[in-house]
């Protein structure tokens, strides 16, 4: 970086731009422990309760979307990234960037869906702002969120701890959300509508916990820059190798035929009601069952392990037999998913 | 026919592979098939193609990345362009890739950065209808691409006449792949055995125009769609007709491809523009490879509106392959920027920026 960089819509991918826009200048200067094991959520011991925290901060367009609107988004993006650390979701703030102009009634609309995927998922809207910029400033609305959960003491779930043989499990299909948000901006409608995905994974984890209490080493949700992200993200942070198999990947077939046409790779598509869950061997199959017997873990497959060779990277076993690097995202695939 | 899943049956891959190494095995010396197509190469990679070849099988990108090819002082013009965007109240529409290849000097990605209004967009239509809705402002289109895409551009040209919208118009940097192929051909370090052909760019041209190369040079030509299986089955029958000796043109795109192609889209493209000798990156400049305006239709031309043959160009990157990887005669590991100075997230070459580029398929996709 040079004196005269600037801020390219690229830093926002969630993909390798991101991260170095996040070392060169945050982790300059935000050095917290917590904040450095780079997870989701932070986990602090608060007068002996183990606390998780995470922010998030939503700018999806368009506001309203197949499956849900900005509103709505905010509240799940918040809960999951706080239940991927085993903690139970409790409470959340919401901070409103609104632009002058925006509807009364489209506030209002998105204020109730946030309340109603609050109340779904248990978690209590505790404390709020608002702010209004002028017209130009900011695109209609801006929400962000700070979530906090409680957990038990017991689990220790975090990037860090993927180990050789683990079962890599994936909650359902990818790529819905990526593909409603693109379909819905290009106002390209399919025979089968694809709907966004979005929604509260705080339960689903709680299903799975009860299954297999000990055997979840990581759980991560494939947000921006999608499985593919994650799956890299989970190999550097704990330097191991994954291979996962196309075959077992599920996919919905228009989402599929939508990724042939917006010229998308399903990997990298953004996913905002799905998980992907490390588990030691001895328990996949366990750990499988219990998802799958969750209506939002019902096409739940297994789709690779942890390897002890190519560490830090991800490797995929193609439909043909072959075999190809799995790479972090590169540039922007599609700026404002969430 | 489910062309989505069909094409991408593991059990006919199976039986593909098993005459792929069959076809090899009978084959005296090792070959190197070209693909000369940047979809291709990304079909190949994604699909993991490549670990599957024979050792005595080698494939090899070539020149068929319409970003990858555009000459540097046609981007460095490109760029400068949008460095006058908001003094000239203009509006520059691209096709996406070409947003983050780096000029001698700055890239169209900076100069948004630093408030030029450049629009990505997939269609030239879209940038004629930003023309028509913006009267007050002037809207210039990049236009790089093979045969495949220039007919559309070249359409939207003409409507652009028709309806005499005049706050239009296009960057000509076009490119035609047949004088490529036997330029190609005719340089001395380029040890090609065969080629598997572009789709979409045969669906224009026709399998008829293959013939004299596969003619001329002994070359195998071999056209082939853009699913895994296609490529695969491309793949056999150029071995086979390698293990063969027989130099001819086969279509394997039928379901696409016809003999003459598209005629109605290449008049098209031949009434708006001309062949003219064009400069490629990394291959210099090559006779009528290129397209310009016709004098009719010379006032959508871009370079004269705005004076940009003036503008001060570069030249290649000092150490970047690009030319030599595009010719087939060095894959992209060979290059020592490749993977260290030059990567997808700052790429100094063309094919480390493209999504279609053979360097950026290797970094993202190569074990």
């Amino acid at each position: 970086m040079t004196t005269d960089d600037r801020i390219l819509i690229s830093h926002g991918s969630g993909g390798k731009k991101s991260q170095e826009l996040t070392e060169r200048i945050f982790l300059k200067y935000f050095n917290d422990p917590a904040l450095l094991l780079m997870n989701d959520q932070a986990v602090m011991d608060i007068d002996a309760k183990k606390i998780a925290i995470s922010t998030d901060t939503y700018t999806i367009d368009p506001i309203f979307f197949p499956g849900g609107n900005i509103g709505s988004l905010s509240v799940h993006g918040t809960v999951n990234d706080v239940a991927m650390s085993g903690a139970t979701p409790v409470a959340m703030s919401a901070g409103f960037i609104l632009e002058e102009g925006l509807m009364l009634s489209d506030l209002e609309k998105i204020a109730e869906s946030m309340s109603v995927a609050a109340g779904e998922a248990g978690v209590r809207i505790v404390t709020a702002d608002t702010k209004v910029v002028a017209r130009g400033a900011a695109d209609r609305i801006f929400i962000n969120t700070t979530g906090i959960g409680i957990l038990d003491g017991k689990t220790n779930i975090s990037g860090q701890a993927a180990k050789i043989g683990d079962r890599v499990i994936l909650s359902g299909t990818i790529g819905d959300h990526g593909i409603a948000i693109a379909s819905s901006r290009e106002g390209i409608e399919f025979s089968t509508p694809v709907v966004s995905d979005s929604a509260s994974l705080n339960y689903l984890v709680q299903t799975l916990l009860e299954a297999v209490p000990e055997g979840v080493h990581v759980m991560r949700d494939p947000t921006r820059g999608g499985l593919a992200t994650v799956l890299n993200e989970i190999a550097s942070q704990s330097s191991v190798g994954i291979l996962i198999e196309e075959a077992k990947i599920p996919l919905k077939e228009a989402v599929i035929g939508a990724c042939e046409l917006f010229g998308f790779d399903p990997l990298y598509l953004a996913n905002e009601g799905k998980m992907v869950a490390f588990v030691r061997e001895s328990d996949a199959e366990q750990a499988l069952e219990a998802l799958k017997s969750h209506p939002l873990g019902r096409d739940a497959m297994i789709i690779g392990e942890v390897v002890d060779n190519h560490p830090s990277k991800v490797v995929l076993a193609t439909l043909m037999g072959g075999r190809r690097l799995v790479d972090r995202l590169t540039g922007d695939m599609l700026p404002r998913i969430c | 026919m489910k062309y989505l899943s069909e094409f991408r049956d593991p059990d006919a891959a199976k039986a593909l592979h098993k005459n792929i190494e069959l076809a090899a095995s009978k084959l005296s010396e090792p070959v190197k098939i070209m693909e000369i197509c940047g979809s291709h190469t990304v079909s190949i990679f994604k699909a993991g193609i490549k670990s599957l070849l024979p050792s005595n099988v080698t494939l090899v990108s070539g020149p068929g990345c319409p970003v990858c090819v555009t000459a540097m002082e046609d981007m460095d013009r490109m760029i400068a362009l949008s460095g006058m965007a908001q003094e000239k109240n203009l509006t520059i529409a691209t096709f996406g890739d070409m947003v983050r290849v780096p000029g001698s000097f700055t890239s169209l990605e900076k100069e948004r950065a630093k408030g030029a209004d450049v629009r990505v967009t997939a269609s030239p239509l879209d940038a004629l209808r930003w023309a028509q809705q913006n009267p007050d402002r002037e809207v210039t289109f990049l236009g790089v691409g093979f045969e495949t895409t220039s007919p559309t551009i070249a359409a939207t040209v003409a409507r652009a006449k028709d309806d005499n919208i005049s706050n239009f118009s296009v960057y000509p940097a076009f490119k035609l792949l047949p004088p490529a192929l036997a330029a190609l051909l005719n340089s001395d370090d380029v040890a090609i055995d065969a080629f598997i052909c572009p789709g979409h760019v045969s669906v224009m041209l026709g399998a008829d125009t293959y013939r004299p190369v596969a003619a001329k040079y002994g070359k195998p030509c071999v056209i082939a769609g853009f699913e895994p299986l296609d490529i695969m089955l491309g793949i056999s029958v150029a071995l086979n007709l390698l293990v063969n000796k027989q130099h001819e043109v086969y279509n394997t795109y039928k379901r696409a491809v016809t003999d003459e192609g598209n005629r109605t889209a290449m008049d098209l493209l031949m009434k708006i523009f001309r062949p003219v000798d064009a400069p490629w990156r990394g291959l210099g400049y090559i006779p009528d490879s290129g397209l310009d305006f016709r004098d009719s239709y010379a006032e959508f031309n871009a370079i004269t509106r705005y004076g940009l043959s003036e503008v001060e160009t570069g030249s290649d990157p000092p150490g970047c392959a690009c030319g030599d990887v595009l010719r087939g005669v060095m894959d992209p590991p060979q290059c020592h920027l490749f993977g260290n100075e030059c990567n997808p997230e700052s790429p100094i070459g063309s094919c480390m920026v493209s999504s279609e580029g053979s360097c950026a398929a290797w970094y993202r996709y190569s074990e």
